[in-house]
């Protein structure tokens, strides 16, 4: 049974009169393990598919299955609690609270889940340490550079431990050495078994990864399983 | 858990605008302030006037005062006999809930002199020893008239402390407490030997500052410190009740009252006065407090009966003043408890304004929290935690302002009633501010929870 099913997805804006079909009639399939990235020009749909894969966002029409779960039928406090346990955000512009050090932002998803602030600081500690930024915890993200943010973005993405991550163009903002970087340690989690959803608009970081979803005006141009058409091919170490 | 770290959060938002804040937490400020000095003040005031009431005798003292007949009797008026030992033999007779009768003879203008010095009392008065229990006063030096005293007109007086000032000097200019008892002082020309003096009254304030006069006394230059801050001010409660002399009623009846009325000119052409028999005050006490009502019912009757069915008296409690004093308390509480009101009003609109302007600016982060997990009631909470830790903040800071307030006003009017800060107005502000900070976050806090997370995320 695939982790996330999706059937005829439509999302639909109206902007003044116009309407605008973000998303057309997507239908997917994602397995555990997968390592999936969606593609397409700017405006094709990315970003709104990744938030109704995230639960953030509700279709038009259409149906949503997560972890054998159906979605639509979530109320919004079951919502924040799929969010807060079996999915983590990387965003383009790393979204961290600025307010906040790098601990507490990397503890926040752990204060949702209600957990007590020893636990807390240790998994955050931990996590920051597969992120190699256990000497910045005490510091604030604005004293860290771009790369930076984003590993502390991705810890705090892991610390729960979820069955997805998500990540929207999150090499978007930064250069392409640190983004190199950055794509790694995602290639990493992937080798630790961890499902992982990967939006781009670059088809360099697309050729990188196993499952490619493309994606035009909120159509799916291309499905490109390689798992699943025996195309699996070792994943070259840097582009 | 939560809670705490939605507290922290809160500061930490609070930490990061301070001034703006500090700005939005002024009317809190103001409010709280002004909540807890007003009641310190009225409390000092409060205590104050309890003070004078009981320097004047307590509570329960009844007086009989002269009144002007009533309308429909003033064709009577020459016949009004006024209050009279009569009244007083009626009364201790027939007053069968009057615990106590003290009749009071004055002597107007009432001057003692001893050597070159002139004192003018409060007021120069003929009694008995239920005088004492009357206007509560205790013999500290000497002795009380005796019943010889009493029976034999004897020149004899018992005066207060501040006769004693005037006269023979008081202890803060001599140095030493000049206890003059068998001085002879003369009472509108009339020898008299003091055979008592009372003790010395003051207000709690008063005696602090007395106290605190004689402590920097070591440090100051003798002399010139007359009529200064420590001392009771003319007219006060404190200075009537230390500025008495009082002589036996006989006494005051023999010696000055026998020959004090309407003048006669005789045919040999000297001039004789006639006997002036009416008493100033007639004070009573009653049995029970509780039938206090009753009590004064009873007198009236009595005196109704003496006075020939003239009603030229009138009975006045203290339950009057108490009622005055209450009612001033009410008005002041009124007043202030309205400038609170409105302070905490604007103060909470300036909260409501800034968690607006702050959740605004943090729609981003609020995205971002619901996306990693945060429920609306989350979101709710933060923002509600946010604005009432605004809002007890201000009430913290209102209350130290209030405790600054309050020396600043004592430092500014030593003498009047020192304003005493209780528990009490600091619990009701700070509940206050805390329902302000609730109401004021309830609006912003509902609007954050409601906020889409996508609307919230995408929003630049
Ligand atoms: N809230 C909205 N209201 C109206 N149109 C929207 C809204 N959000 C997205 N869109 C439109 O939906 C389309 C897809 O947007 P998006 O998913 O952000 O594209 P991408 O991430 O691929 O750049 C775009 O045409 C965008 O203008
Ligand atoms: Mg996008």
């Amino acid at each position: 049974m695939p982790l996330v099913e999706l059937r005829d997805i439509h999302k639909v804006y109206h902007l003044g009169g116009e309407e605008i079909r973000a998303l057309d009639g997507v239908s997917l399939d994602i397995n555990e393990g997968d390592f999936c990235s969606i593609i397409g020009p700017s405006g094709s749909g990315k970003s709104t598919l990744m938030h109704i894969l995230g639960c953030l966002d509700s279709p038009t029409s259409g149906t949503l299955k997560l972890d054998g779960m159906e979605i639509q039928n979530a109320t919004p406090r079951q919502l924040a609690t799929i969010r807060n346990q079996k999915i983590g955000f990387v965003f383009q512009f790393f979204n961290l609270l600025p307010k906040l050090n790098v601990l507490q932002n990397v503890e926040l998803p752990m204060v949702y889940s209600g957990l007590g602030g020893r636990e807390r600081r240790e998994r955050a500690m931990e996590a920051l340490r597969h992120v190699e930024l256990e000497n910045r915890s005490k510091h604030r993200p604005s004293q860290l550079s771009g790369g930076q943010q984003q590993r502390v973005a991705i810890a705090r993405a892991l610390v729960n431990n979820p069955r997805i991550i998500f990540a929207d163009e999150p090499t978007g903002n930064l250069d392409s050495h640190t983004g190199e970087l950055i794509l790694d340690m995602f290639r990493g989690f992937h080798r630790e078994g961890r499902t992982i959803i990967l939006v781009t608009h670059d088809p360099e970081i697309a050729a990188l990864t196993s499952h490619k979803i493309e994606i035009r005006d909120g159509k799916i141009a291309a499905n490109l399983d390689r798992t699943l058409a025996g195309l699996d091919r070792p994943i070259p170490a840097a582009v | 858990m939560k809670l705490f770290n939605a507290i922290m959060i809160g500061l930490k938002d609070i930490w990061a605008h301070k001034y703006r804040s500090l700005l939005t937490m002024l009317g809190i400020v103001l409010g709280v302030a002004s909540l807890v000095a007003m009641a310190a003040i009225v409390k000092g005031m409060e205590n104050g006037m309890k003070e004078s009431l009981v320097a004047m005798g307590g509570v329960d003292k009844v007086r009989i005062e002269d009144e002007d007949v009533p309308l429909h009797q003033q064709h009577l008026e020459d016949q009004a006999p006024g209050k009279t030992m009569a009244d007083v033999l009626a009364l201790q007779q027939n007053a069968t809930l009057v615990r106590l009768i003290s009749p009071e003879m004055g002597l107007r203008n009432d001057v003692v002199r001893r050597g070159g010095k002139t004192a003018y009392p409060s007021e120069t008065v003929g009694v008995t020893r239920a005088v004492l229990e009357m206007n509560l006063y205790e013999v500290q030096h000497g002795r009380f008239f005796s019943d010889y005293d009493q029976e034999h007109a004897s020149s004899v007086c018992v005066i207060g402390t501040g006769i004693r000032d005037e006269l023979f000097g008081a202890p803060e200019e001599v140095g030493e407490e000049i206890i003059p008892i068998g001085e002879i002082i003369h009472l509108n020309g009339q020898p008299f030997t003091i055979v008592g003096m009372f003790k010395h009254y003051e207000s709690e304030m008063t005696r602090k500052l007395r106290e605190l006069a004689q402590q920097n006394k070591d440090k100051q230059e003798p002399g010139i410190q007359r009529r200064t801050g420590w001392r009771s001010q003319r007219w006060d409660a404190f200075w009537r009740k230390n500025n008495v002399v009082y002589i036996p009623i006989r006494t005051m009846w023999v010696k000055f009252r026998s020959g004090a009325g309407r003048e006669v000119e005789m045919d040999d052409g000297s001039i004789v006065a006639m006997p002036d028999p009416r008493l100033d005050d007639i004070d009573i006490k009653v049995r029970d407090f509780d039938k206090i009502q009753e009590a004064i019912a009873q007198v009236k009757n009595i005196l109704m009966i003496t006075h020939n069915g003239i009603e030229d008296f009138e009975i006045d409690t203290q339950e009057d003043r108490i009622e005055d004093i209450n009612k001033n308390i009410r008005n002041a509480r009124m007043s202030g408890g309205i400038i609170a009101a409105l302070s905490l009003l604007v103060g909470g609109i300036g909260i409501m304004n800034i968690m607006l302007a702050s959740i605004n600016e943090r729609i981003r982060e609020i995205g971002t929290c619901k996306a990693l997990g945060a429920t609306g009631t989350d979101i709710f909470a933060q923002i509600l935690v946010e604005s009432v830790t605004l809002a007890l903040l201000g009430a913290l800071a209102g209350i130290l302002a209030a405790f600054g307030l309050v020396q600043i006003i004592e430092a500014a009017s030593p003498t009047q009633n020192s304003p005493v800060i209780t528990t009490t107005p600091m619990i009701i502000a700070v509940a206050f501010s805390c329902g302000v900070g609730i109401l004021a976050g309830f609006f912003p806090a509902i609007k954050a929870a409601r906020f889409d997370p996508i609307q919230a995320l995408r929003y630049e």
